[in-house]
């Protein structure tokens, strides 16, 4: 898998890990320091978790909460939810996170972006942008997990994000969201041609071979939830990961060296 | 005591959680009397070069830190850009580095190979210990880091205790006397960086 990364995402409710699908419908799904701990043991690429309802609820980030799962993420540990201003994103850094991933606070001004680049370095900050397609006017960038339009295309604003000041980007299809379907692999080919940063692609990997599509396509990393979180077609919750030679398997002929 | 040297930038949480996790004592500090008795020190570093640098220099800290360091010969690991900061130069500032150790700073230049990866690179990659290091525990059958870096060091091979491949072959590992350093984040590379702790542990105590 080397430079190739399979990043487990989990979704935060505040205290309580959720999942959903097309960005509705979340569940409980369990306690995130204890899924850190066992994605900790799987010896996962890279961790993201994301509190999905802190901007919606204008909440500040959960810093006790993240700072207690930091302790125990022995991996590169990204978080995204409520960051609005830059001490947000300094306090993130002391307390032991090394990514932190803007979403609706960058839509909103792009400055924030650059500003946080300059200070805790451009490859720990992420961009994630949500997007689904519109009635009329194709692919559109949502804001507030999924719920405003910002009438923004996504590849244009990704090119504005590159430029601000951005280490990579995630784009996350709200259409595939929890459906295993498979990524949007048209735009991820189109982003990743277009952008010197790396993309990750996130948004319904239900297969290693979707990983394996979407690396093929140009994407530096690739996300997934329900995958890593769900097991069968009740959908009971098991925390899975690929193991390392199954991935360097999959990846060969992709590892850059 | 191990001290993570605060100089107001780094990732410094994240190493102080791994101390935590292979069972020594450590903290963050920016006290000359907490560094003067400390074990060790442990120099980390995010962002830009010069930053970095005029930040260790505004510290005051530096003098301290050298006497330590250079004279009392007190164990001391870099980490990420930590690890740079103890050259001559890089090609990302115009300041000049420590000078710890001879060697400058690169970025990676992909002019020479067909393919252009990206930079930074970013991932886990293999590393290969030519001289089996001490810092590299040798009941791994291989050594896999996290990297995140658009530079490099370029030295003298007699300071190399790690090289990885990213487009070309590359120094991620050096030593010097009671200095070591590593372009990687042993910090976040969950078995095989809590090994590398306990082997710097073990080095120190």
């Amino acid at each position: 898998m080397l430079n190739k990364r399979v990043i487990p995402t989990l979704l935060l409710d505040n205290t309580g890990l959720v999942k959903g699908r097309n960005f509705k419908k979340h569940k409980y799904v369990g306690d995130p320091v204890n899924a850190v701990k066992i994605f900790n043991d799987k010896e996962v690429d890279e961790l993201a978790i994301l509190d999905i309802t802190a901007t919606n609820e204008n909440r500040r980030p959960n810093f006790d909460l993240i700072k207690n799962i930091a302790s125990q993420a022995f991996m590169p540990f990204a978080y995204g939810g409520g960051l609005r201003e830059l001490s947000d994103i300094e306090m993130l850094f002391k307390i032991g996170v090394e990514k932190a991933i803007l979403n609706t606070a960058a839509v909103k001004d792009l400055s924030l972006v650059t500003a946080a680049s300059e200070i805790v370095g451009q490859q720990s900050i992420v961009v994630s942008i949500d997007y689904k397609k519109t009635l009329f006017g194709g692919k559109k960038v949502f804001t507030h997990s999924g719920k405003n339009n910002s009438k923004l295309d996504p590849i244009e604003y990704a090119l504005r994000v590159q430029d601000a000041g951005a280490g990579e980007i995630i784009v996350n299809s709200i259409d595939h969201e929890g459906t295993l379907k498979g990524y949007d692999y048209d735009l991820i080919h189109e982003l990743a041609t277009k952008l010197d940063i790396p993309v990750i692609a996130s948004g319904g990997a239900g297969s290693l071979n979707d990983f394996k599509q979407a690396v093929d396509l140009g994407a530096s990393a690739v996300a997934a939830g329900d995958m890593f979180t769900f097991h069968g077609k009740h959908k009971a919750v098991l925390i899975t990961y690929p193991k390392y030679a199954e991935l360097e398997n999959l990846f060969k002929g992709q590892n850059n060296e | 005591m191990f001290v993570i040297i605060d100089y107001g930038t780094g990732n410094s949480g994240s190493i102080l959680n791994m101390l935590r996790k292979v069972g020594v004592e450590g903290c963050v500090s920016n006290d000359p009397e907490i560094i003067k008795s400390s074990k060790a020190l442990i120099l980390p570093g995010v962002g830009a070069f010069d930053n970095a640098i005029k930040k260790f220099d505004d510290s005051g800290l530096r003098g301290l830190i050298e006497e330590e360091v250079l004279v009392n010969k007190k164990p001391f690991l870099g980490v990420c850009l930590g690890m740079q900061l103890l050259f001559d130069r890089s090609d990302e500032g115009v300041l000049n580095g420590l000078g710890w150790i001879p060697g400058s700073v690169k970025r990676f230049n992909f002019d020479d190979i067909s393919t252009k990866l990206k930079v930074p690179h970013m991932g886990w990659s293999i590393v290969k210990s030519p001289n089996n290091s001490e810092l590299f525990f040798d009941g791994f059958e291989e050594h896999r880091f996290y990297f995140v870096h658009s530079y490099h060091v370029v030295c003298d091979p007699k300071y190399v205790i790690g090289t990885a491949q990213y487009g070309y072959e590359f120094v991620c590992a050096v030593r010097k006397d009671n200095i070591w350093a590593t372009q990687f984040h042993p910090e976040k590379s969950h078995k095989f960086g809590i090994q590398l702790f306990k082997q710097f542990v073990n080095l120190v105590c």
